[in-house]
């Protein structure tokens, strides 16, 4: 079997879900390797191992993450000279993108990014124009370098008990100059990852930016919180929750959308999810040609009702 | 300082986008286009630079002959100069290519600061600056929701998955800018009549030295296979809550499907 390389996805050791999703699916295209960068790899072992990874390159060199994103690509250079994989696979993140597209043009190789789905060939598909168009496409030259959007996958696992190896790479001057000289974690809320989240419960200009009734939705539901952009310019919630096209672009089983009328900024970021659900003053709002089931009716008032029910079925 | 803006002309989101039949690109010539909106912000960075302090702004695209229209609106905005990279062997390249001749151009415009919108709203890959500065062997400080330029110094905040993270990085270098980052300005009439007057070069791909394999269909290191129209979703129960009962019929809805 051919290799697979992974770029481990992580926050300090916490493997995150797409990472699993990644392992998954790189087991139908080969033998997953799984790339680490950074501190703490001892603590994602478990989690790679019970998703299948063969082995685990890890590369530890302070450089690879005081830079902007230049020497991870350099370091992947390297190991793929090493491995010689047949695909390489990275998250579909702001980061992974970017890392992708400078080892595209180090490696010579055809790059697709944004895929939701990928099987053997590799063979990706991606959904393009809003949601209105599914694309199949294949990389015709050099290593396939696919960046996969979370969601893509289940996970499954396949237990295995990969060993770790070091490896040193060297970091050019040039990869050296775009320096990260302050970085703020983002304060948890507690919820699940927007991007990565099963139900979504998203506000927008009909909260009139009280954001209460949709987050206590969210919560009786286990969901994450997401805004559209109105509510976003308006300042009524943080950027890092905007779906849509110039946010977040999200594929849950259940995507609820209060006070949004669907504008196709918005429905570019929703449009894929498995199960809509609108809640809308407005019964001309766009958002109603999406929807498994609308409510037309005022969130102030669906939303608490509906919380409450929720609440008292679950206990 | 000379700053260029790269800009993208692409299909009207709100227009009926699709593919050309015969070869699976992109219908760039059958439908309205314009100016990326995400581009505009990339445009308005550049002109606050300009107006801090001594710079001159060209707005540089590549694409078919009404990607034209994308750098007058650039003009229009402010910009003091154009070039537009126009050549039939360029249909149907992939991003590594679009790159290639990117790089190659502002290679020849000497830039100092080169500045993109976050990603197209047509192919929306977002990879380009990344793979330009690659091929200059530029720094790229990318996404940015706030610029400051202080001297040859670029510092930008980021606004992260997991933290807000504040880049640097020293000229001459690659920026992008996210739509975060300012309110991108209405041409004015004057600007719209001084456009008109505005020096705007086209070039071909000799012009930049590349050879006309080394791009489009032919050299796209990709392959769609197959595009397939979404089908409509069929429609959905719509209720009215006017009695009150639409939260316990949401509710009803979230249970049948196993959401609870």
């Amino acid at each position: 079997m051919s290799n697979v390389l992974v770029l481990v996805d992580h926050t300090g050791g916490k493997v995150r879900k797409t990472t699993a999703e990644l392992l998954t699916i790189a087991r139908r295209l080969g033998d997953p390797i799984a790339v680490y960068i950074g501190d703490g790899v001892q603590d994602a072992l478990p989690a790679l191992g019970q998703y299948g990874a063969t082995k685990v390159i890890a590369l530890t060199s302070p450089e690879l993450t005081q830079y902007l994103v230049a020497p991870k690509a350099e370091a992947l250079q390297q190991v793929a000279a090493k491995v010689e994989p047949s695909t390489i696979l990275i998250s579909s993140s702001a980061e992974g993108k970017e890392i992708a597209a400078r080892l595209a043009v180090k490696l010579d190789s055809g790059l697709i990014t944004d895929a939701v789905d990928v099987q053997a060939g590799p063979v990706t598909t991606q959904s393009v124009f809003a949601g209105n168009y599914s694309v199949q496409a294949k990389v015709t030259h050099g290593t396939p370098i696919i960046t996969v959007k979370p969601n893509a996958a289940t996970p499954e696992a396949a237990q295995t008990s990969p060993e770790v190896e070091e490896f040193d790479v060297s970091i050019s001057d040039t990869a050296k100059t775009a320096k990260i000289v302050e970085s703020k974690p983002r304060e948890a809320t507690g919820r699940p990852e927007l991007t990565e989240a099963a139900i979504i419960v998203s506000g927008g200009r009909g909260t009139g930016g009280d954001f209460g009734p949709v987050e206590a939705f969210a919560d009786s539901l286990g969901a994450a919180v997401g805004a559209s952009r109105a509510a976003v310019d308006s300042g009524w919630y943080p950027h890092a929750y905007q779906v849509g096209q110039t946010g977040k672009t999200v594929s849950p089983q259940l995507y609820v959308a209060a006070g949004i009328s669907g504008a196709i900024q918005h429905r570019a970021g929703m449009q894929t999810s498995k199960t809509i659900v609108a809640i809308n003053k407005d019964e001309e709002a766009p958002i109603f040609e999406l929807v498994d089931f609308g409510v037309v009716g005022d969130l102030h008032k669906v939303l608490p009702a509906a919380t409450e029910e929720v609440t008292k079925r679950k206990s | 300082m000379k700053i260029v803006v790269c800009a993208k002309f692409v299909p009207d989101a709100t227009a009926d986008r699709r593919f050309r039949p015969e070869d699976n690109t992109v219908d760039r010539a059958g439908v309205d286009g314009l100016l990326s909106e995400l581009d505009e912000y990339a445009v308005e960075t550049a002109l606050t630079v300009k107006e801090a302090g001594d710079a001159e702004v060209t707005i540089l695209t590549v694409g078919p002959e009404q990607a034209a229209d994308a750098v007058k609106k650039g003009l229009q905005m402010g910009a003091d100069a154009g070039v537009h990279v126009l050549d039939d062997a360029i249909h149907g390249s992939d991003a590594v290519a679009t790159s290639l001749v990117l790089a190659k151009a502002l290679g020849k415009l000497e830039a100092d600061l080169v500045v993109f919108g976050m990603g197209s709203t047509d192919g929306s890959m977002g990879v380009v600056p990344a793979m330009v500065s690659e091929r200059l062997g530029l720094p790229a400080v990318t996404l940015g929701s706030e610029v400051t330029v202080d001297g040859s110094t670029v510092r930008i905040r980021r606004d992260g998955d997991t933290a807000s993270e504040t880049i640097e990085g020293t000229l001459p270098l690659v920026l992008s800018v996210s739509d975060q980052a300012n309110e991108p300005r209405y041409p004015s009439f004057k600007g719209i009549m001084a456009a008109k007057k505005k020096p705007v070069q086209t070039w071909s791909l000799a012009d930049l030295e590349i050879a006309p394999d080394q791009v489009g269909g032919a050299a796209a290191w990709t392959e769609v296979v197959e595009v397939t129209a979404r089908p409509p979703r069929s429609a959905g129960t719509i209720v009215t809550d006017e009695d009150g009962s639409g939260a316990g019929r949401l509710v009803e809805f979230l249970s049948t499907n196993k959401f609870l």
